[in-house]
């Protein structure tokens, strides 16, 4: 992509509600209390258009033609809404089509909002509606889930690089020390080596720690074409310096080698190639850890690490706060919780708050550069971007 | 009888040209039944019995026994004019278990499909029918199956034999038989012995009715009837195979017909997994050919409650040579076994109430 | 009920027919008319033998609808012996230690023990153990 002949787009405005169990809260309520923040602290246009990233609501609240209904609610009327739906990588893949509509210059801003409510129905429910993410005939018909799917990658990664037990712990324990300061977490307390260690399978070997909460949640952004926001003298402007979305197989046992995240990490090298950036400018790493085993995998596909050694990465500290590339700043998947597909979003407000200066407690020092990935089921879909402070 | 006997004997010799069982893996033991409903005390019917896992039906156990013989046969499954499958346990009330047989094994569209009952003698019903489909030249091959899932009431004296497996024949020209089947006799008639009405679980039996009135009468008038007719005795048999509905009714029968332990001892299978209602007598015969040699005659008798007996009797050919190594040998499934205790088989078997 | 869906499958369910890629000689299951291998159309038919051994295992506990009366059961991938991976369960594993690695057949079993007696009953692939004879 020739970034000449495209607009420059920042981040005008953010909101997020916490992530948790919304018992008493609607899903088009959940989306307009975090579309309501990001128009209140918005500095740029209002917007024309919404672009709101969700997975389940059809089969969780029975509500299609979601959009419209989140537009109409939050006052909206009269503007552009639709619907994007990639499995895991909604939110991801909503903000890639907000930035593709300002980038273009059709439209001066737009509002990207993901919203998600997992708990509206019971687990066997919850269970069906996930496995339709899958390839239904051939994966959930034959009783795949995509957490059972996680353990085939993870035993399979584990037998062919001889990982050594609890090697995962790494990714669960950062995700939770990073959570216990993020005030919209689901789980705000850090967890001890010893408690994974502990843990009971929910699918061998796969512990509890290792697998994301389902969660309720919602969260928004404001994208502007730059030349229309004013910069602010205190917080720095954050522009999107990449963007890209790459496919794999659908069905996992339809790869060459399912242990490897192709997609992952050709959408990682066309974000590079579009920014001109390269690892050692990245500061931070929002990675999609929806199980310990695609946090590893996910630093394999970054390049972060070698095939067979992401899990080494997470041991000594390597990905904390002032690690050599900290992950998951805000808690992840993990520890924030995973919200379908608002989780997207969330990774943007969170990668955006880094490079604003905002983080407060889980602030990466001097961090200017952050790669964000949303992934659909095991990397089927892979949505990165780039978010870098604008040098004044 | 004052009447001749009259023989169903085909136009063409006919015979099986493959076959194949099949037995679950699971196995609960008598003495678990006898620990749960009557604190261990009395003699047990069996020592353990076949139960099917939570996967497993009337299709899927028919499917694999079909499959079997036709690893031994070695035709196309194209060349099946019919398959029929006996059973008391289909899996649907209305919709044959024998086009979802057909489908799996290859031999649609061009074929009979039917699902046959007649308690436990559905399985030979269906392979009279195929001899005579085959020895009228109206077909080349047709394949019969037996097989069931057997219900026993909870506490019910049959919950202790009633038990899973079964057998398939492929039934074809004589010239490519391993075993000819000579002829045929049926004894039948009114006699409720033994029945489930529409809708209800499991069936209801007249206890000691079942035998002298049910059991021994038919298998005894079919069997004499089938030596008067052919003028054989029992010494010119290798083998002989009854249906089995328990260690003593076979055994007893067999002595009252005039054979001996040791003609009796290949095919009974009933201590080791159970009565397989309409794969009772047929998966005797399948332990018997596994083992049977050029020359060996072989009479069958089996029993249907309602009640009726099938006879046949079947001489081995020099085609039996190397059959039996070609699949799965009902020893082997025999062999395979383990042994659950009767939370586990309350669980497989669907007895537990969950609504 | 999804019936159409189900019966639509039943090549594919019942006899593992995949397809043979005419040019490169690739097998590939499930079917998909374009070989993954070398990119050209492959719409012959082919039945898989069925052998295999198991490339990655697990159990699941907490199930889908269709799929939560018969927990726990083992969901695998199984690499078939003419190249393709395939998802499926294990079956009839008593006593026999699930490895990766080890060899296992075809067998057709009730994929869902449907809670609803009902709807339609649905029969496909399984893999268990090989059975010697």
């Amino acid at each position: 992509m020739e970034n000449n002949k495209i607009h420059t787009v920042v981040i005008s405005g953010l909101g997020q509600t916490s992530v948790g169990e919304h018992w008493d809260i609607s899903l088009r309520e959940l989306a307009f209390f975090a579309i309501e923040k990001a128009l209140v602290n918005n500095r740029g246009g209002y917007p024309q258009a919404l672009y709101l990233a969700n997975m389940l609501a059809p089969a969780l609240s029975h509500q299609s033609h979601l959009a419209t209904m989140v537009a109409d609610f939050s006052g909206l009327r009269g503007i552009e809404a639709t619907t994007i739906e990639a499995s895991g990588a909604s939110g991801g893949m909503a903000f890639r089509q907000g930035y593709m509509a300002v980038a273009s210059g059709l439209v001066d801003s737009v509002i990207v909002a993901g919203v998600e409510k997992l708990t509206e129905q019971t687990s066997v429910n919850v269970n069906s509606a996930f496995a339709t993410n899958t390839d239904s005939e051939y994966e959930a018909d034959h009783g795949l889930t995509p957490t059972s799917q996680a353990a085939l990658l993870m035993k399979r990664y584990i037998y062919e690089y001889d990982v050594p037990d609890f090697a995962f712990s790494g990714f669960p324990v950062v995700a939770h020390a990073n959570g216990a300061s993020n005030k919209n977490a689901m789980f705000q307390r850090a967890i001890k080596p010893e408690s994974y260690q502990r843990a009971g399978f929910v699918s061998e070997p796969l512990n509890m720690f290792d697998v994301a909460p389902y969660a309720d949640g919602a969260a928004a952004v404001i994208l502007t074409r730059a030349e229309l926001v004013a910069d602010l003298p205190e917080i720095p402007t954050v522009s999107v310096s990449g963007s890209s979305a790459v496919i794999d197989t659908l069905a996992l046992h339809d790869r060459q080698n399912p242990i490897v995240f192709n997609a992952a990490k050709e959408s990682i090298a066309k974000v590079y190639a579009q920014s001109g950036l390269g690892h050692s400018d990245i500061d931070l790493f929002e990675l999609f850890d929806a199980y310990s085993i695609f946090g590893a995998l996910s630093l394999e596909a970054a390049g972060f690490s070698e095939a067979g050694k992401g899990w080494e990465l997470a041991q000594d500290g390597r990905i904390n706060l002032d690690g050599e590339i900290p992950i998951s700043t805000f808690g992840g998947l993990k520890a924030r919780g995973y919200p379908g597909g608002a989780t997207g979003v969330y990774q943007i407000v969170e990668a955006a708050t880094q490079l604003m200066g905002l983080a407060e407690e889980n602030q990466v020092k001097g961090a200017k550069n952050a790669l964000v990935q949303s992934l659909g089921g095991p990397a089927s879909t892979a949505v990165t971007h780039i978010l870098s402070q604008i040098e004044r | 009888m004052s009447e001749k006997i009259t023989l169903l004997k085909p136009e063409n010799p006919v015979g099986i040209v493959g076959y194949g069982s099949y037995v679950p893996r699971y196995r609960l033991p008598a003495s678990e039944i006898s620990r749960i409903w009557t604190d261990g005390m009395g003699g047990l019917p069996i020592e353990e019995k076949s139960v099917a896992g939570p996967d497993e039906d009337v299709t899927t156990m028919s499917i694999e026994a079909a499959r079997n013989s036709l690893k031994r046969a070695g035709i196309s499954p194209q060349d099946i004019r019919a398959v029929w499958v006996g059973s008391e346990s289909h899996p649907y009330a209305v919709k044959p278990t024998s086009t979802i047989v057909a489908e799996a094994i290859g031999a649609v569209p061009s074929t009979q499909a039917a699902d046959w009952e007649f308690a436990c003698k559905a399985g030979t019903e269906a392979m009279v029918a195929a001899m005579g489909l085959v020895g009228s030249g109206m077909a080349r091959y047709a394949l019969a199956i037996g097989m069931d899932i057997a219900q026993g009431r909870p506490g019910d004296p049959l919950e202790y034999t009633a038990a899973a497996g079964g057998a398939a024949f492929l039934i074809g020209p004589g010239e490519e038989a391993l075993a000819i089947i000579e002829a045929s006799y049926s004894f039948v008639t009114d006699t409720p012995d033994f029945w489930r009405r529409a809708y209800q679980k499991y069936p209801e039996h007249g206890h000691r009715f079942t035998g002298e009135p049910s059991y021994f009468k038919h298998i005894t008038e079919a069997g004499q009837a089938m030596m008067d007719a052919t003028d054989t005795k029992p010494e010119d048999y290798a083998y002989c195979v009854f249906h089995q509905p328990n260690t003593k009714f076979p055994q007893r029968v067999g002595k009252m017909l005039g054979f001996n332990a040791e003609q009796i001892k290949t095919g009974l299978l009933v201590p080791k997994i159970g009565n397989t209602y309409s794969g009772s007598a047929i998966i005797g015969l399948t332990a018997i050919l596994d083992e049977a040699k050029l020359g060996d005659n072989i009479l069958m008798v089996s029993y249907g409650s309602g009640a009726g007996s099938d006879a046949m009797v079947l001489s081995v050919t020099d085609n039996i040579s190397g059959k039996s190594e070609k699949a799965t040998t009902t020893q082997q499934y025999i062999e395979r076994r383990t042994e659950i205790d009767y939370a586990t088989y309350a669980r497989l078997r669907g007895k537990l109430v969950k609504k | 009920m999804d019936i159409p869906r189900h019966w639509r499958l039943r090549k594919q369910r019942y006899g593992l027919v995949g397809e043979v890629c005419e040019h490169c000689d690739s097998k590939v299951f499930p079917p998909r008319d374009i070989c993954p291998d070398c990119g050209e159309e492959a719409k012959t038919l082919f039945s898989f033998s069925g052998k295999g051994e198991v490339y990655s295992h697990s159990t699941v506990y907490d199930a889908p609808k269709g799929f939560d009366e018969s927990t726990p059961y083992t969901i695998a991938m199984v690499k078939l012996e003419e190249g393709p991976l395939v998802t499926a369960q294990l079956t009839d594993l008593q006593e026999k230690e699930v490895k990766i690695g080890m060899p296992v057949e075809m067998v057709t079993r009730k994929l869902r023990e449907a809670g609803d007696e009902r709807s339609m009953i649905v029969y496909g692939y399984k893999f268990r153990p090989v059975m010697s004879h």
